[in-house]
């Protein structure tokens, strides 16, 4: 049945919540509900400028992911990823192909999404207390105070940063800074949570705090988490699949299915066999002269 | 004691240590243009503590307050527009930039000859005289916010408004402020300017009468309230900035001392 009446994806009704606007918006149903991935990436290709000063970053992309799936994609730095990723969040437009969330194609910062950047630093606003950095994204939603508050609890509670609420961001270690830049993307509730390189600039410890902390989102929020990242043992611990990017221009050399037990553990994930294995796999195709 | 309590110590205690300089060397002067220092502050709390304190102190302030806030909200206003539509700043740019070579005092004698001698006069060059520093910073403020922190905005789907207040406004805020801190000199400069050369209320106009009737201890007392309100606003408009740009403060500190 086509839905005619859809209001336009760029401009949808701001006191609708994310979950109701979806189905409004559903404007390609012509392929039955249950088969549609949450994410499907197909042919996405994205070129900067034209004529000869034409540079192709990413030539031909074709992946999905599935609802409540973490999928890690890795490749060499510099082939492409946050350009992928600023296609897939509607920042920038695709220049062909496309990318669509359950059926629809994106084409602006889709209601559904939150993206978690690399740069802690620069990603929150360092006027607005911790809190406060989490309420701001809520405030066109247009939510009863009890409900903003309610979110806001529970996002500080799971990253662990009740305590430092009233603080600004810069007052806080960067592995805190990038804890409160997850918080406000669990306050804001989104299906689909999208991290480019999040962990890149925290030391190990942190970083594997913040690897489990992950891990913990998509149990407790059944959220379809998608990452970037450079760092292959991370993509083979965290995710269900893997996505191995070639360059340049960037394609997808592999999509690797990791079959590890859950719950992953630092240091028993790590240990087994199987691990080693994956991460090999992983390993030769990036190393692969190109 | 700790290094900020010296310094500000210091700071005080500089410019009591020149006054004390100034009063015991200038006691004796017969020097016309340089009467002793005591005599200037015995004129200094006639006239201007009670003679003309409602007259000319309080009417200079008003004009310079009002020239000032019509600057700060116009060039912040049009800073906004210009840096967020381009077809305005293709517009405005080459005019902003021209405007601005012009020296601020130049425009008095033209704003005498278009509005008179008045009040409006006085104020309008204030105005218009300080509007180009704070416009100037905002625009480059604006067009200096980082993108990470728009493209953020812009996944949580903020609004155009919401983007403007919270993110754009913040963001470009120590820039603005920077700004404002010129626009304010300029406005006092060109507020005695337009005194001296159109009026003949204000401490500005009372200063000049006073050198060309040839009290001489008047108008040193002129130039020294002129020091003391100068001072007094530059310190209240840092109080504001210190409040406002405190996350700002606090940041810079902290990455310094890191």
């Amino acid at each position: 049945m086509q839905t005619t009446n859809a209001p336009d994806a760029s401009v949808p009704d701001k006191n609708v919540p994310p979950q109701s606007r979806k189905k409004a918006m559903a404007q390609q149903p012509d392929s039955p509900e249950q088969s549609v991935p949450r994410l499907n990436v197909v042919h996405l290709a994205k070129t900067y400028g034209s004529g000869e000063n034409a540079k192709t970053v990413i030539e031909d992309l074709t992946f999905s992911v599935e609802a409540g799936e973490v999928v890690c994609i890795v490749g060499p730095s510099g082939v492409g990823k946050t350009t992928l990723l600023k296609c897939l969040a509607g920042l920038h437009p695709v220049s062909s192909g496309s990318a669509a969330i359950d059926g629809r194609t994106i084409s602006g910062p889709p209601p559904e999404m939150a993206l978690v950047f690399q740069d802690y630093n620069r990603s929150l606003m360092p006027w607005l207390t911790v809190r406060k950095n989490l309420v701001l994204p809520l405030r066109h939603m247009r939510l009863p105070a009890a409900e903003v508050k309610e979110r806001c609890d529970s996002a500080l509670e799971a990253v662990g940063l009740t305590h430092a609420e009233h603080q600004y961001p810069w007052q806080l270690s960067g592995g805190m800074q990038q804890r409160v830049a997850i918080a406000r993307a669990l306050a804001y509730r989104p299906e689909i949570l999208i991290m480019d390189e999040p962990f890149a600039s925290v030391d190990a410890q942190t970083r594997f705090d913040l690897e489990d902390l992950c891990l913990k989102i998509r149990r407790d929020f059944n959220m379809t988490i998608l990452v970037v990242t450079h760092d292959i043992d991370e993509a083979v611990y965290l995710a269900d699949r893997v996505v191995v990017l070639g360059s340049k221009p960037a394609r997808v050399l592999k999509v690797i299915d990791i079959d590890l037990p859950a719950p992953r553990d630092q240091i028993t994930t790590r240990s087994l066999p199987d691990f080693a294995h994956q991460r090999t796999d992983v390993l030769s195709l990036i190393k692969r002269p190109a | 004691m700790n290094r900020t309590a010296r310094n500000s110590l210091i700071g005080a205690g500089t410019p009591v240590v020149l006054l004390a300089l100034w009063w015991v060397l200038s006691d004796q002067s017969t020097n016309a243009f340089f009467p002793p220092l005591r005599i200037i502050l015995e004129r200094f709390q006639q006239l201007w503590l009670f003679q003309h304190f409602q007259s000319d102190i309080l009417l200079s302030l008003a004009n310079l307050f009002t020239g000032f806030a019509i600057a700060a909200v116009l060039g912040i206003t049009i800073g906004f527009v210009t840096a967020l539509v381009p077809t305005v700043r293709w517009l405005i740019d080459p005019l902003i930039h021209f405007l601005r070579g012009i020296p601020p005092v130049a425009l008095v004698p033209i704003f005498i000859s278009l509005i008179g001698f008045g009040t409006e006069m006085r104020v309008t060059s204030i105005a218009l005289a300080a509007l180009f520093p704070v416009l100037i910073a905002t625009v480059d403020g604006i067009r200096s916010v980082d993108q990470d922190i728009l493209d953020v905005s812009r996944v949580y789907r903020l609004s155009r408004r919401e983007r403007i207040t919270n993110v754009i406004l913040p963001s470009a805020g120590p820039q603005i402020f920077s700004g404002l801190q010129v626009s304010l000199q300029v406005a006092f400069i060109v507020m005695i300017a337009s005194e001296m050369l159109g009026s003949s209320q204000g401490i500005g106009a009372m200063t000049l009468l006073a050198q060309q009737s040839f009290m001489i201890a008047d108008m040193w007392a002129g130039i020294l309230l002129l020091g003391v309100i100068g001072f007094a606003v530059n310190m209240i408009f840092n109080l504001v900035r210190r409040r406002v740009l405190a996350w700002y403060i606090g940041s810079r500190r902290l990455a310094k001392s890191a």
